[in-house]
C-alpha cells in the first residue's frame, strides 16, 4: 500500500473535526432541559378506565408476556362484570402495545410518563388503585387514540431543532 | 557554598542560590517539589482541556456538572481512582508487578528538571539537557514492558511487545532530527537551544519538526499511534490488569509523557519562552497548549495505523528522511554565513515539499501484506 | 535465519470492547499473524424460536423485534410477510407504501450505526461515530413519533401497519430527505480518502466471489464481492417492483469495498424514499384481520433484503392460535461463515475491522 494523495485525505478529515469544533454542540442538559417526548409514547406504566372497562379479559389475553391479572366477580353493576382485581407488573412488561390496542372498549391506555423507576421490585406492579384514569394522577398518551395525542404538546424534533449552516 | 561536593561541578554555578536561607540541600527541595507540583497540575489540566475540546470536536459538551465548567473533573477523577481498590491476579509475577508504575513514572518528573519555563527557570541547568532528556525519557518504556510482562495475561503480552519495538525503532528519527537542530544551536543545554531562536526553528527545519512530532506521538502512543493501548483490540494494552492507585500512576505517565513532548516541542522549534509581552512562564505555557490542542485534534480525527506499518513508518520513511535532512542541514550551515541565516526557510520549506512527495510515491510501503500460513 | 516460534491460543472472550456483542473467538497465533479462528456462540441465546410457539400469531411480533435489534422493523417486515403469504391476505396499497418508507428509513439507520462502528473499530476515537448517531437520531425521532418507541417498534401488523402515520410525519420527512444528503457527503470528506484508512482497510479481508457464493454470505457482503444479487431486483416483494433503483457492487471484495457500498446503499435508499414519498396514496392502513388468527395448515417461507442480509421466516401452521413452528434464517450466522477465510494470515488489528466491516448484530446470530 502506497503512502498516496499525500497526506491531502488527512488533512479534509482535519477540516471537517474543527469545523465542528466551531459548531455549538447539539446538547440538551438533562434534567434542567427536556424534550418533549412523541405524543404517541408508550410509556412505562399503564392507565384503566374504571367505567368503560366491562372484564373481557381481552387485554389479558392478547399480553404475550402475561402480565396482566384480572379477577372478576358475578356482581353486575350496570350489566357489566365487577372488576375486583387489576394487577399489571410492569416488571415485565415489554411495553408492546397489543393490549392496549386489542381493548375493545377503549378503556387501557399507556401513561406519558417515562421516569418511573422505583427503588424495589415489588413497587412496580401496579394495583387497581394507581392505574385509574379518574384519579387524575395519570396523564394517558395518544398511542391508539387520537383525541389524547392531540392535546399533548409536539414532539422536539432534531431535523427541526437544528438547522445545517454548511 | 561548598566547592568540593562533585554534585555542585555539574550544576552550572548561576543556577545555585549562595544566599538561600539553608543552602543548596534546601533551595532544591523546594524547587524539585514545585517542579513536581506544577507538573502535576498542568498535566490535570491537560486532561480537562482535552475532554472539552473532544466533546466540542464530537458536537457534544465535555463534562461541565463537577464543578463551574466542569473544572473540577481532574480531581473528582483522580479520588475516584485513588478510592478504588486495587485488584491483583494470583498469578502475577509480584516485585515485577508492583514495580513497573514507578519505574514508569519517575523518568517523567526527571525529565522535568531540565525544561525552561522561564529564561535560566530550571532546577538545573545541564549542559547536556538534550541528551539527558532522551535517554531517561526511554527508562520508563521498561516501566511498560515490566507491566505487560508481570502481569498474566496475553493482550497485556502482546501490548508490551508492540511498546518495546515501536519506542526502540522510534529513537532514531528522534535522535536526527534533533541533530540537525543541535547543528544550528552548537549547544545541548536546553536553555541554549531558546536562545538561539532568533527564527523559531519550526520555520529553519520544517522536515525535522514533522519527523520529531510525528516520532513523538509514535514514542508516548498517542494517536494515531496508540495501538499500544488501544482500546478496541487488545483491550486496554498493559494497564489491563491495573486498578486503583497503580492505574493512576500509569494514567499519569500517559499524560505526563504528553506534556512533555508538548514542552519539548515548545523549547526545540517555537522558541520556548520568548515572546513580546506577556510573561516568559505564561508564553511557555501557551505554546504548549497549542500543541496539545493539536495533538487532541489528531486525537479526534485519525484512525489509527498497524504495528507492521508503524514500523514500516519508522524504517523507511522517517529514518531515511531524518539522515537525508541532517546532511543537507550540515551543508547549509557550512555554506551560509551567520547572518543570513533565513535563506534556509525557503530552501528547507522547497527540499521538505519535494522530499515528502517523492519519497511516499516512490519508495514507500507501508506494512506487510496477507501472510502465508 | 529464521527465528523460531510457536503459536499460542487467545480468547477474544465474549466481553470485548469490539466483538459486536457477546461473541467469543479463540484465536490460534503465531505473534500477532492469526493462523486459526474457532467461534464460540450461544452467549445471547434465549429461545425465540421456542418462545414463538407459546404466542399467539400477532404476540410474535414484538419477540421478533428483539432479533436484530438494531433494524427491527425489517424483522417484523420478513414475519408479517411471511404470515401473510401463509394465509393469503390481501395488503392494502397504502399500508404497502408504509412498510416500503419504515423499512428503507430502516436501513439507513442500521448502515449509519453499521459505518459508525467500523470507524470506532478502526481507532478514530468516536467521532465519526457520534457524528452519524447524529443524524440517525433524526431517523428515530420520526419513528418515535410514528410508533411510540425508538428500538422495538412493533409496528407491522399481519394485514397491514398497526396505525396510520400522524399528521406531522410528512413534512418531517421532507425535512430529513433535505437534510441527509449532505450529511452524507460530510461523512465522505472525513474519512473516505484517509490515508490511514486507506492502507488499514483496503486489500485487507478480501472475499473472492466464488467463496462467497458457495459460503452462503449475503447482502453488503457478497456485493461487495461483485455479485450484483439483491433481494429487492432478484425477487421482489411487497412493492418493491415499483421504484427505480441501482444496486451498488464493489470490484475487490476487501473492507474498504464494503464500507463504500453501505454509503452507495444509503444514498440508493434516499432515491427509493423520494419516489415512495410522493407516490403515497390514501387508504386504509390494515386489512381487516382478526386479532387472533387461525391461519390454514400448511407452510410458507419469505425472505427480505434486511439491512445485513438476507432474513427469512419459515413459519408452519396447524390451525391453532400458535404457530407450530417458525424458524428464522438467521443473517449474521450465515455470514460469520466466511470469517475464517477472511481473516487467516492477517493481524488482530485487521481482525477487528474486517469483523466490522461483516456488521453482525449478535441477537440474530444467537437468537
Amino acid at each position: 500500500m502506497k503512502f498516496e494523495r499525500y497526506g491531502l485525505g488527512m488533512a479534509k478529515g482535519l477540516s471537517v473535526t474543527l469545523r465542528y469544533f466551531f459548531r455549538s454542540p447539539s446538547v440538551t442538559q438533562y434534567p434542567e432541559q427536556r424534550l418533549h417526548t412523541s405524543r404517541r409514547i408508550r410509556g412505562n406504566e399503564l392507565v384503566w378506565d374504571r367505567q368503560k372497562c366491562t372484564g373481557c379479559c381481552t387485554c389479558a389475553k392478547s399480553c404475550p408476556q402475561g402480565v396482566i391479572e384480572i379477577v372478576t366477580s358475578t356482581n353486575m353493576v350496570n350489566n357489566k362484570y365487577e372488576v375486583e382485581k387489576y394487577r399489571v407488573d410492569t416488571g415485565y412488561c415489554i411495553q408492546c402495545g397489543l393490549c392496549v390496542e386489542s381493548c375493545p372498549y377503549g378503556a387501557l391506555f399507556f401513561s406519558n410518563a417515562y421516569e418511573c423507576s422505583k427503588y424495589r421490585r415489588s413497587e412496580l406492579i401496579q394495583d387497581k388503585e394507581d392505574m385509574m384514569l379518574e384519579s387524575g394522577k395519570k396523564q394517558p398518551s395518544g398511542y391508539f387514540y387520537p383525541e389524547i395525542a392531540a392535546e399533548l404538546p409536539r414532539q422536539t424534533l432534531l431535523v427541526e431543532k437544528i438547522i445545517e449552516e454548511d | 557554598m561548598v566547592i568540593n561536593n562533585p554534585v555542585i561541578y555539574a550544576v552550572n554555578p548561576q543556577t545555585l542560590a549562595a544566599d538561600w536561607p539553608g543552602g543548596f540541600w534546601w533551595h532544591w527541595v523546594l524547587f524539585a517539589l514545585v517542579t513536581i507540583i506544577v507538573v502535576i497540575l498542568m498535566v490535570m489540566g491537560y486532561i480537562y482541556i482535552a475532554r472539552r475540546q473532544i466533546g466540542r470536536m464530537q458536537s457534544r459538551v465535555g463534562p461541565n456538572r463537577t464543578g463551574p465548567f466542569g473544572l473540577l473533573q481532574p480531581i473528582a477523577d483522580v479520588l475516584k481512582v485513588l478510592l478504588k481498590e486495587s485488584i491483583t491476579p494470583d498469578a502475577v509475577d509480584r516485585p515485577v508487578y508492583w514495580l513497573a508504575p514507578i519505574v514508569g513514572l519517575v523518568p517523567v518528573f526527571v525529565v522535568f528538571a531540565v525544561m525552561p519555563f522561564t529564561d535560566g527557570g530550571m532546577l538545573a541547568n545541564l549542559n547536556v539537557g538534550i541528551l539527558y532528556v532522551v535517554a531517561i525519557s526511554s527508562i520508563s518504556t521498561i516501566g511498560m514492558f515490566m507491566a505487560g510482562w508481570g502481569s498474566s495475561n496475553k493482550y497485556s503480552l502482546i501490548s508490551a511487545m508492540r511498546v518495546v519495538a515501536a519506542v526502540v525503532s522510534y529513537e532514531f528519527p528522534v535522535l536526527l532530527s534533533i541533530a540537525s537542530i543541535l547543528l544550528l544551536s552548537g549547544s545541548l543545554s536546553l536553555n541554549d537551544i531558546v536562545l538561539a531562536q532568533d527564527i523559531p526553528f519550526i520555520l529553519l527545519q520544517p522536515l525535522s519538526f514533522i519527523i520529531f512530532f510525528i516520532a513523538g506521538l509514535a514514542e508516548i502512543s498517542r494517536a494515531p499511534f496508540d495501538l499500544l493501548e488501544a482500546d478496541q483490540e487488545i483491550v486496554a494494552g498493559f494497564h489491563i490488569e491495573y486498578s486503583g492507585i497503580k492505574f493512576a500512576l500509569f494514567y499519569l505517565v500517559e499524560y505526563g509523557e504528553a506534556f512533555l513532548l508538548s514542552c519539548l516541542i515548545t523549547t526545540i522549534f517555537l522558541a520556548g519562552w520568548r515572546g513580546p509581552i506577556l510573561p516568559e512562564w505564561l508564553w511557555f505555557i501557551l505554546k504548549s497548549l497549542i500543541v496539545w490542542f493539536v495533538m487532541v485534534w489528531l486525537w479526534a480525527t485519525m484512525p489509527r495505523v498497524r504495528i507492521d506499518q508503524l514500523m514500516a513508518l519508522a524504517w523507511k520513511f522517517l529514518l531515511p528522511l531524518a539522515i537525508i535532512n541532517l546532511i543537507v542541514t550540515a551543508i547549509q550551515v557550512l555554506t551560509l554565513p551567520q547572518d543570513s541565516l533565513w535563506i534556509m526557510i525557503p530552501v528547507n520549506f522547497a527540499i521538505t515539499a519535494v522530499l515528502i512527495l517523492f519519497w511516499s510515491k516512490k519508495f514507500f510501503k507501508l506494512g506487510w501484506g496477507r501472510v502465508e500460513v | 535465519m529464521a527465528i523460531r516460534t510457536e503459536p499460542f491460543v487467545m480468547n477474544m472472550g465474549p466481553v470485548h470492547p469490539s466483538t459486536h456483542g457477546v461473541y467469543r473467538m479463540r484465536l490460534t497465533l503465531d505473534g500477532e499473524v492469526i493462523i486459526d479462528i474457532e467461534p464460540v456462540v450461544g452467549y445471547l441465546h434465549r429461545g425465540i424460536e421456542k418462545l414463538a410457539e407459546e404466542r399467539t400469531w400477532t404476540g410474535v411480533i414484538p419477540l421478533t423485534d428483539r432479533l436484530d435489534y438494531i433494524s427491527s422493523m425489517s424483522n417484523n417486515l420478513a414475519y408479517v410477510l411471511a404470515v401473510e403469504k401463509l394465509a393469503g391476505i390481501e395488503v392494502p396499497e397504502r399500508a404497502d407504501y408504509l412498510r416500503v418508507i419504515m423499512a428503507e428509513l430502516q436501513r439507513i439507520s442500521n448502515h449509519l450505526v453499521a459505518v459508525g462502528s467500523f470507524f470506532n473499530d478502526s481507532g478514530a476515537y468516536y467521532t465519526p461515530f457520534l457524528q452519524m448517531y447524529r443524524e440517525r437520531e433524526k431517523i428515530v425521532d420520526l419513528f418515535e413519533m410514528v410508533c411510540g418507541q425508538r428500538l422495538t417498534y412493533n409496528y407491522m401488523r399481519i394485514g397491514g401497519v398497526s396505525q396510520d402515520v400522524p399528521d406531522e410525519f410528512i413534512p418531517a420527512l421532507y425535512k430529513l430527505l433535505d437534510q441527509l444528503p449532505s450529511a452524507i457527503d460530510t461523512f465522505d470528506t472525513f474519512l473516505k480518502e484517509n490515508e490511514i484508512l486507506l492502507a488499514r482497510a483496503k486489500g485487507v479481508g478480501i472475499l473472492p466471489p466464488d467463496m462467497a457464493i458457495n459460503s452462503g454470505v449475503t447482502g453488503p457482503v457478497l456485493r461487495g464481492s461483485g455479485v450484483a444479487w439483491d433481494l429487492r431486483k432478484a425477487d421482489p416483494y411487497s412493492i418493491y417492483d415499483r421504484f427505480e433503483f441501482d444496486i451498488p457492487t464493489g470490484e475487490a471484495g476487501d473492507s474498504y469495498d464494503r464500507y463504500r457500498i453501505r454509503i452507495e446503499e444509503m444514498r440508493q435508499s434516499l432515491r427509493i424514499l423520494n419516489q415512495a414519498v410522493r407516490q403515497l396514496p390514501s387508504g386504509p392502513v390494515k386489512a381487516d384481520v382478526p386479532h387472533l388468527i387461525r391461519p390454514p395448515v400448511g407452510d410458507a417461507y419469505a425472505h427480505i433484503e434486511a439491512p445485513k442480509g438476507e432474513l427469512g421466516f419459515y413459519v408452519v401452521s396447524d390451525n391453532s392460535i400458535s404457530p407450530y413452528r417458525c424458524h428464522i434464517r438467521p443473517t449474521s450466522l450465515l455470514n460469520l461463515a466466511a470469517l475464517r477465510e477472511m481473516a487467516i494470515g492477517w493481524k488482530i488489528a485487521d481482525l477487528v475491522l474486517i469483523f466490522g466491516s461483516i456488521d453482525i448484530c449478535l441477537g440474530e446470530v444467537d437468537r
